[in-house]
C-alpha cells in the first residue's frame, strides 16, 4: 500500500518537472533578442577579458564576481567536518586501533611511495593555475587528499598529525577572510581587486584571484584529509 | 550520428546503474554502482563542455564518496536483511 | 539532421536526468536499511548536478575559457551554471559525511540498522 502511494507521487512530481524542461529545448538560448538589454553571462565574459584579464572565466566567477558564496561553501565545509569529528568522538583508550589491519603487498607499497610525491606536486598545479586553465583550488585539493589516502591504505603505520593539519586549515581560512578585509581598506567594499591586473594568460594577472585559490586549496586538501583519517582510524565490531 | 549513438548507450547505462544501486541486497555492489553513475556524469560534463566541473565531479565523486562508504560498510553490516527474528524473541520474552 | 539530433537529445537528456533524480527518491522513501537510504540521497545529488550543467548548454558553443588559440567570435557556452554546480557538489560531499556518521554512531549504540527496530528500541 505505502509503495503505490509513493510510485504515484513520484509520477506525479516526474510528469510536471520533465513537462517544464521538454519545453525548454536543449541548446536554446533562454534570452529573448533585444539590443537594449545585454544578459548576465555577456557582461560576465566581457569583464573577464577586459577588466580582469584573466583566461578562466568559471574561476572569475566564483572567486571575484560571487566570491562571497565561495566563502559561505567553505564555511559550510569546515561545519561538516567538525561535525563529523565530534560525532565519531572516542574515548582515549580506543586512539590507536585502525580499521586497515595490514599493509599491502610489497608492490603497492613501494608503488605508492613513488607516486605520492608525483600526486601532490599535480594538485598543487592544478590550484596554481587556476585562472590559466580548467582548474582551481577545489580540485588541487581534492587531487592532494586523494593522494594522502593513497598512503594512509598502503602502510598500516602512516599517520598524519592532527595538530598540522589544525594549523594549515586555520591559517588559509584566516587568509582568505584577510584578504577581503585588505579589499575593505583599499577598495571600498569586501573582496574587492585591488592588486594591479597584468596581461592576459600570464602567471601573474587577475589582482587577487590566485592568492584567494591558494589559501582555498590548502584549506580543503587539510578538511579532506582530515574526514578520511577521522573514518579511518574507526574500528568498530565486525559483523560480516 | 555516431556521436549521437555514443551518448544514448552512456544514458542507459547511467539509468540502469541506478536501478541497480536500488533493487541489490548486498550493500558492497550498491556502492560501487554509485560509483559507476559518478563516473559516467564526468564523461557527460566533459561532453557539456563543462571541463572545471568534470574535474571536481571524478575526483569528489568516485574517489572519496566510494571510500567512505566501504569504511562504514566494514564497520556495520554488508547484507541488508530485513528479518523479523528479532522482533519475535523480543515481544516473546515480555 | 541537425534538428532532429537535437530533438532526439532534448528528451533523452532531461528524461535520464529526472529518472535519475526519482529513483534516488525513491530509495529514500522506501527502504528500510539506513545505508541505502544514504546511498539513495546521494544518488538525487548526481541527478540535479547532470540537470543544472545541462540547461546551460548552447547549440555549437565551446568551453568558457579565453586560451591563446581563441579567435574571438564563437559563441560560448553558458558558465554561470557551472559555477553553482561547482559548490552543489562539494557541499553534497559534506553532508554524506555527516550522514555517513550518524550510521556509525546509530550502529554502535543499537547494533541494527534496521529502522522499524531502531522506532521499536526506546532507549
Amino acid at each position: 500500500m505505502k509503495k503505490i502511494l509513493v510510485l504515484l507521487l513520484l509520477a506525479v512530481v516526474g510528469f510536471y518537472l520533465a513537462g517544464t524542461f521538454f519545453d525548454i529545448g536543449f541548446g536554446n538560448s533562454h534570452f529573448v533578442k533585444n539590443d537594449a538589454i545585454k544578459p548576465v553571462k555577456d557582461i560576465y565574459l566581457q569583464q573577464t577579458v577586459q577588466e580582469l584579464k584573466v583566461s578562466n572565466a568559471v574561476t572569475s566567477i566564483v572567486v571575484n564576481f560571487r566570491g562571497f558564496d565561495t566563502l559561505g561553501e567553505v564555511t559550510v565545509l569546515f561545519l561538516s567536518v567538525t561535525a563529523l569529528g565530534s560525532i565519531l568522538y572516542k574515548k582515549r583508550h580506543h586512539v590507536g586501533e585502525r580499521s586497515v589491519l595490514f599493509s599491502a603487498s610489497s608492490i603497492v607499497t613501494s608503488g605508492s611511495k613513488l607516486l605520492f610525491p608525483a600526486i601532490v606536486l599535480l594538485g598543487a598545479y592544478v590550484f596554481i593555475h587556476g585562472h590559466l586553465s580548467p582548474g582551481g583550488g577545489f580540485q588541487g585539493g581534492v587531487i592532494i587528499a586523494t593522494g594522502f589516502l593513497l598512503m594512509l591504505l598502503a602502510y598500516e603505520n602512516y599517520s598524519v598529525s592532527h595538530n598540522g593539519l589544525s594549523i594549515v586549515e586555520s591559517l588559509a581560512g584566516i587568509t582568505f577572510v584577510g584578504v577581503g578585509l585588505l579589499g575593505f581598506m583599499n577598495g571600498g567594499t569586501f573582496l574587492q581587486n585591488f592588486l594591479p591586473t597584468g596581461e592576459l594568460n600570464n602567471l601573474f594577472s587577475g589582482g587577487i584571484i590566485p592568492i584567494i585559490y591558494i589559501a582555498v586549496g590548502f584549506k580543503v586538501a587539510a578538511e579532506l584529509t582530515g574526514v578520511i583519517y577521522t573514518v579511518l582510524n574507526e574500528k568498530g565490531e565486525q559483523n560480516g | 550520428m555516431i556521436a549521437l549513438i555514443l551518448i544514448l548507450v552512456l544514458l542507459v547505462l547511467m539509468i540502469a546503474a541506478s536501478v541497480y544501486a536500488v533493487r541489490q541486497k548486498d550493500l558492497l555492489y550498491a556502492v560501487i554502482a554509485t560509483g559507476i553513475i559518478s563516473l559516467i556524469l564526468s564523461i557527460l560534463f566533459y561532453l557539456l563542455q563543462a571541463p572545471d566541473v568534470a574535474l571536481t565531479e571524478a575526483a569528489i565523486g568516485v574517489a572519496l564518496t566510494t571510500i567512505i562508504f566501504v569504511i562504514t560498510i566494514r564497520n556495520t553490516e554488508r547484507m541488508e536483511v530485513e528479518n523479523d527474528k528479532k522482533n519475535n524473541t523480543k515481544s516473546a520474552a515480555k | 539532421m541537425d534538428s532532429a539530433y537535437f530533438q532526439y537529445l532534448n528528451y533523452a537528456i532531461y528524461g535520464t536526468a529526472v529518472l535519475v533524480m526519482l529513483t534516488g527518491l525513491y530509495a529514500a522513501l522506501v527502504k528500510k536499511s539506513l545505508l541505502k537510504i544514504v546511498i539513495g540521497l546521494s544518488i538525487v545529488d548526481s541527478g540535479l548536478n547532470l540537470l543544472i550543467v545541462t540547461l546551460g548548454y548552447l547549440k555549437g558553443g565551446t568551453a568558457p575559457i579565453f586560451s591563446s588559440g581563441y579567435n574571438g567570435t564563437q559563441t560560448m557556452v553558458d558558465p554561470i551554471p557551472q559555477a553553482l554546480v561547482l559548490t552543489a557538489i562539494v557541499i553534497g560531499f559534506g553532508v554524506t559525511a555527516v550522514a555517513l556518521s550518524l550510521v556509525i554512531r546509530l550502529w554502535r549504540h543499537h547494533h541494527t540498522l534496521y529502522i522499524d527496530e531502531i522506532k521499536n528500541l526506546k532507549w
